[in-house]
């Protein structure tokens, strides 16, 4: 065996239970890998914390001859975490001086799920600072870059979490989104990113950015990887009151759905005229495998596709200059003393927060003060119910499955997106998703000079099985095309 | 002093005041998390990552603060809504750890209540409104004179939860509102809610004060005064605003809408530091808490579940033992516990105007000597009604009576069997008694001769020597007899 991390997960998972492999050499498999490629700073910069002696000693808890523990569904997985879900063991710092060296004394639910299933946390991942950006640029601790083309970025603000798993550093890989945040870096980087139901994965330890956008997502290397992941830290948690009791079926089952009789909506709005006709080919390709499968595929419309950036511009920085409020230097975190509580306020927080997420606060507060709310938060968030009821109502019309472009582009150049409105565009197509709250996942359709597109299914709420259904249809049916 | 400032304007001006009173609720945890709401405990020590706001941590609702909120709104006649809102009230301090304050704004649990606080000279009620109840966290603590040169904060207090209730401006003067903060606590002590104890911040007050001249319906405008940490301080700082805010006005100057802060060592109001009034808090709903539903039949089923409340009570007191006066029935529904103890011991004894007398007298002296509450009072009502039934079979004599009381009370003891051991029951046995005359007789002599010799109206005197020499216990009723007996012969 060359590779174990060649191995999906849960293969590997088998292979270690058969003994053919151990977790001991998956861990070390995942750390040469970091070393090879340049996950940490000075290179690709993918990687915030790294703990090899933690990593090694849940190794060996993996490999001990138990074979209760032997048949957990994830032991001995090596899998990466982006840096603003918690966890105890590395910093959770989410890519900001203001919580630099902060190392949470809980481990967020879907990390402890992760865990409680055998899986090795290695890695912290890098990610725009307080997950606000599309780029992975906006990190305190300096840019990612794209491990299939180290001059452009892999995406954000997961970009890490993208970029390991296209690395071949974990399988599997926790991200967040709030508007596209996983799967867009999953669409540039040429893997799986998976955006669950609002309420399907428990918040509890993901660090809030905007409370009723913000998500917990999966990287897989493949749709396996992924449907791995999201089946085990999906479920009701008692300490998010947003978590839903639905149940949670195998979304891994879902490799033996068929498409015959499945409907796949093809939403106009996400086809615009002035579409890179490139990513447009592709995504007709792709369709056109889907329909060879089985699948009927329908023009539909969401017509108030095009308010969706502006409703999300004004709800998550509203959420977040709240959100974010707790960051005062008193309890935790960096601290930049003052002549007075005032000053002691205002030079941590100038100091501790980048442009962007001042940029986003000074935004959110702006739109709930008073005599602007009722013009902003109170319209912004009737908009977001008229875009909700935009997929509630194609969904109900016989459409299973929406099939879109993930990105309007690929990877862009690092520095290319100085305008920061201009990297909000990059949004477009995946932030919808997060404002109506139905599930949505990006797979690889295939490259443009080398670089990877990705193509999105949004189901409707708690139906991500569905969608899964046609990933595994079209990741088999696309094969190595995949990668052309 | 102020007493006579305030006193000075009153025939001219009068006081407006509406009040916003905070009171925990007596739940074991916190309203967002699983800590701790005991009181009193090392500082920062019940926390957790909710309550600090550790990156990462989210709220969940505890039901039994809402459960005891409901129950809040429903004694004070409110309505409550089967859907309320819980929304962020932003604001930075130290002491709440999440930079807002989880509370409810536009969407209150509870709206529309109302209180009588009293009667006017006619008999009509004087009846409070109450605009609204709504659930909230409590926030921390700064403690700034203990450490120089540096505040501390103890965050056990952080999430401690609350119901805020807010009255109309119905409030005239300062004894109004006295009344109307006494009527609240006694309806929540009622209720159970809540400890309502000023001394350990269970219960706080902020008023709204506003002055006009008398005969005018249009409002002043108002300031609001905080950090009054007693009734009494209550009453004081409403009067020190009074008088102050009459000044302006009678000067033809204009109120200034601001917050205040009540020092009650210089009794004194003074503006706050920051101006809290321009304060925006960009209120908006919490998107971590889902809007809060409440279905129908749990709120009949807390209504069903209320306990009787003051009013009710002195009612039925009223209705039920007519005998009592007014004065009795307010003292005896003073709190919950001692109605219920006043019930059992009339009940038990069959005679309402006796545990009455009992309760005002007796009762009160000894809880307040020996510093018991009723609830813990050494004597049982079961105890104390057998002792007035013992009183009235004439097994004991009233003073005797006393006595008992006494040692019940010392040690807890049931009243036959002190009795007993003391020697305290009523002895009628002749052969006891005609001992005692006979000692009476030779020691005293010159009275036995005339009386014996038919000056009859010696007979109380020579009564009274043989209970002396009885130490309480002979009857006096057939100690009359054989006394009569002796003049007879």
């Amino acid at each position: 065996m060359t590779d174990v991390l060649e191995l999906p997960a849960s293969s590997l998972q088998m292979a270690i239970q058969a003994g053919k492999a151990t977790a001991r050499r998956a861990v070390d498999a995942s750390f040469d890998r970091m070393r090879d490629v340049g996950a940490g700073s000075g290179a690709l910069n993918i990687l915030l914390y790294q703990d090899r002696h933690d990593a090694l000693a849940r190794a060996i808890e993996c490999d001990a001859d138990s074979a209760e523990w032997q048949a957990r569904p994830l032991n001995g997985v090596p899998v990466v975490v982006k840096d603003n879900i918690a966890t105890s063991v590395m910093p959770t710092s989410c890519g900001s001086r203001i919580l630099e060296g902060y190392v949470s004394p809980y481990a967020a639910t879907a990390v402890q799920k992760l865990t409680a299933a055998g899986a090795i946390v290695v890695a912290k991942s890098n990610m725009d600072e307080f997950a606000m950006g599309s780029s992975t640029e906006n990190s305190a601790f300096g840019p990612a870059k794209n491990p299939i083309a180290p001059d452009r970025v892999p995406g954000g603000s997961s970009g890490g979490s993208a970029a390991a798993v296209a690395a071949g550093i974990a399988r599997i890989a926790l991200g967040s989104e709030t508007g596209g945040s996983v799967r867009q870096p999953a669409a540039f980087c040429g893997v799986v990113g998976v955006k669950p139901t609002y309420g399907r994965v428990s918040r509890f330890g993901l660090v809030a950015f905007a409370s009723s956008l913000d998500h917990v997502g999966v990287f897989g290397k493949n749709v396996d990887d992924a449907a791995l992941g999201l089946e085990t830290i999906s479920g009701l948690d008692p300490l998010d009151s947003t978590s839903a009791a639905e149940p949670v079926p195998s979304f891994r089952d879902a490799a033996h759905g068929g498409l015959t009789g499945i409907v796949i909506g093809k939403p106009k709005e996400y086809f615009p005229d002035d579409l890179d006709p490139r990513i447009r080919e592709r995504c007709d390709a792709a369709l056109d495998r889907l329909k060879s499968l089985g699948a009927e595929v329908r023009d539909v419309s969401l017509p108030h596709t095009k308010l969706a950036i502006e409703v999300y511009y004004i709800i998550a920085p509203a959420e977040a200059s709240s959100n974010l409020a707790r960051f005062d230097g008193v309890r935790y975190g960096c601290r930049v003393d003052g002549d007075g509580l005032g000053a002691m306020y205002e030079a941590t927080r100038s100091n501790g927060f980048g442009a962007e997420v001042t940029r986003r606060i000074l935004l959110g507060t702006y739109v709930l003060s008073a005599g602007y709310y009722d013009a902003y938060y109170r319209k912004a968030q009737q908009v977001r119910g008229l875009i909700a009821r935009d997929f509630a109502k194609v969904f109900s019309s016989g459409v299973h499955l929406l099939f879109t472009p993930t990105t309007p582009t690929t990877a862009f150049p690092l520095g290319s997106k100085a305008d920061p409105y201009e990297m909000y565009l990059s949004d477009i197509f995946t932030c919808t998703a997060n404002l109506a709250g139905v599930p949505a996942m990006s797979v690889p359709i295939g490259r443009i000079d080398g670089l990877p597109v990705g193509g999105q299914f949004i189901a409707t709420h708690f139906d991500e099985r569905q969608m899964f259904v046609a990933a595994f249809a079209l990741e088999r049916a696309l094969g190595a095309d995949a990668l052309k | 002093m102020t007493t006579v400032a305030a006193e000075k304007w009153e025939e001219k001006f009068e006081m407006v005041v509406g009040l916003e009173v905070h009171v925990h609720l007596k739940t074991k945890t916190k309203i967002f998390c699983r800590c701790s709401t005991n009181f009193g405990a090392p500082p920062n020590t019940n926390t957790c990552p909710v309550c600090l706001a550790l990156p990462g941590a989210l709220p969940v609702l505890n039901d039994h603060a809402v459960e005891l909120a409901i129950r809040t709104g429903l004694a004070l006649g409110c309505g409550i809504e089967t859907s309320s809102i819980f929304a962020r009230k932003n604001y930075f301090y130290p002491d709440l750890p999440k930079g807002y304050q989880i509370s409810q704004f536009d969407q209150p649990l509870a709206r529309n209540g109302r209180i009588e606080i009293g009667a006017r000279l006619d008999g009509s009620p004087i009846t409070i409104r109450i605009s609204r109840a709504h659930m909230e966290e409590d926030a921390g603590k700064s403690i700034h004179d203990r450490f120089p040169g540096a505040s501390a904060v103890d965050l056990n207090r952080a999430g401690v939860p609350l119901v805020e209730i807010v009255s109309e401006p119905d409030i005239r003067g300062s004894e109004q509102a006295e009344a109307y903060v006494r009527v609240l606590k006694q309806i929540l002590e009622y209720a159970d809610v809540s400890d309502v104890n000023m001394e350990e911040g269970s219960l706080r007050v902020d008023a709204n004060i506003s002055v006009r001249k008398r005969g005018e319906s249009k409002l002043g405008t108002r300031t609001e005064i905080k950090n009054m940490n007693s009734i009494s301080g209550l009453v004081r700082a409403l009067q020190v605003e009074f008088a102050r805010q009459c000044a302006v006005v009678d000067a033809g100057g204009k109120i200034e809408q601001q917050t205040m802060l009540y020092d009650a060592d210089a009794n004194e109001v003074r503006p706050a530091r920051s101006k809290e009034g321009s304060h925006d808090y960009r209120y908006f709903p919490d998107p971590d808490l889902p809007p809060l539903v409440i279905p129908m039949e749990r709120i009949d089923r807390i209504r069903s579940e209320l306990p009787e409340l003051p009013k009710a009570r002195r009612e039925r007191y009223r209705r039920e033992h007519k005998n009592l006066t007014d004065y009795d029935v307010d003292v005896l529904t003073a709190n919950a516990a001692m109605g219920d103890y006043f019930e059992q011991v009339a009940r038990q004894s069959n005679d309402a105007k006796t545990a009455a007398n009992w309760m005002l007298g007796e009762v009160f002296a000894a809880l307040k000597s020996t510093n018991q509450s009723i609830e813990h009072f050494t004597v049982r009502p079961a105890d104390l009604a057998a002792l007035l039934n013992m009183v009235r079979d004439g097994v004991v004599s009233h003073s005797a009576a006393k006595q008992i009381f006494g040692k019940m009370v010392a040690t807890g003891d049931r009243p036959t069997a002190i009795a007993e051991r003391d020697g305290l029951l009523k002895v009628s046995d002749d052969s006891a008694l005609v001992k005692w005359i006979d000692e009476v007789f030779s020691e005293h002599p010159a009275e036995a001769e005339r009386f014996v010799g038919g000056e009859k109206r010696l007979q109380g005197v020579l009564v009274g020597y043989v209970m002396k020499q009885s130490k309480g216990s002979a009857d006096p009723k057939r100690v009359n007899q054989l006394l009569a007996e002796r003049a007879a012969k």
